[in-house]
């Protein structure tokens, strides 16, 4: 296990590897990223993820967590905060 | 500043750019850069990382892929092995004494060079990430487009991703095409250090801390 604690909570290891891509891909600081929380907003809220910065994203994802993201589960509620994306990505890699 | 080079193209003969900081020493080093929107958002990096060369007794030269950045040819006509050609045409016009070739510059550079490759990417990769932003752009717009048919299209009349109108050549060779390293060292972004891999930004960005890592790994 590779947990990290932030912010007095526990962290999953999706957790901190969706936060550590958001960083790249947002280039944003540490801790700006850490603070995001499950209400933070994404797509929508964040005028520099456009559609080919999140394609880049859900990419990356795939690439770091090794799971496959099929076309018909990207929709706008899925990027629509933080918690949804995060919920999505701990199914998968559970599953 | 600006140099030129010649190339020949699918259209005959075309004079092509390439950003060069030439003094006639004897390292000379070819850049070949990232394909798509991913060469904007390095380029700046990597002429930070050319000023440095510049400093430390090297030249450098940076040139466009035909139909990209300042080229007049036709972005649709390109395809992998044109760029490929290009690039070993750009090699030998410069007299090139070793290359750095970048994300997926590796899938077109002249792999004969020693030198290094840059996180190299699969053509593969590269493609599924733009046919990828294309269903969501899509999708956003309340269309539904599927990326497998999208793929099938492509092949045979070409498709239009991210803005660029890649013509079914292009589409084709990038399905399959794996990067070819024939003994350059290949370099991984974390040996930059921090910040990530400037081809995941949304926004281009200056990173002067891995410009200054590359060209230390270059300068050797």
């Amino acid at each position: 296990m590779n947990d990290t604690m932030a912010a007095g909570t526990l962290m999953s290891d999706t957790d901190s590897t969706l936060r550590a891509i958001l960083q790249d891909v947002l280039g944003l600081s540490a801790e700006r990223v850490a603070a995001f929380d499950a209400s933070t907003g994404l797509f929508g809220d964040l005028p520099e993820l456009d559609s080919m910065a999140v394609a880049g994203l859900l990419t990356e994802i795939e690439d770091r967590l090794d799971i496959v993201i099929e076309d018909d589960e990207v929709d706008g509620e899925l990027l629509e905060s933080y918690g949804n994306l995060l919920s999505f990505l701990e199914a998968k890699v559970a599953a | 500043m600006i140099a030129t080079w010649p190339c020949p193209g699918p259209h005959g003969q075309s004079e092509e750019y390439a950003l060069a900081l030439d003094r006639d020493r004897p390292r000379r080093l070819l850049i070949v850069p990232a394909l798509f929107d991913e060469a904007n958002r390095m380029r700046r990096m990597l002429v930070d990382m050319m000023r440095l060369l510049d400093q430390a007794g090297i030249d450098t030269f940076l040139p466009d892929l035909p139909g990209c950045n300042e080229s007049l040819q036709d972005f649709t006509a390109q395809s992998l092995h044109g760029w490929r050609s290009a690039m070993l045409i750009a090699a030998r016009h410069f007299r090139a004494s070793e290359v750095l070739a970048v994300r997926g510059g590796a899938l077109v550079y002249p792999n004969a060079m020693p030198g290094w490759v840059l996180e190299p990417a699969k053509g593969t990769s590269i493609l599924r990430q733009m046919i990828r932003a294309r269903v969501i752009a899509a999708r956003e717009a309340g269309e539904h487009e599927d990326s497998a048919d999208l793929l099938e299209r492509g092949r045979t009349e070409g498709l239009e991703l991210a803005g660029w109108r890649c013509g079914a050549s292009l589409i084709a060779g990038l399905e399959h095409a794996m990067p070819e390293i024939e003994g350059q060292r290949l370099i991984a972004q974390s040996e930059l250090g921090g910040g990530g891999g400037l081809w995941l930004r949304a926004e281009p960005a200056a990173a002067p801390a891995q410009s200054a890592a590359l060209a230390r790994i270059i300068a050797g």
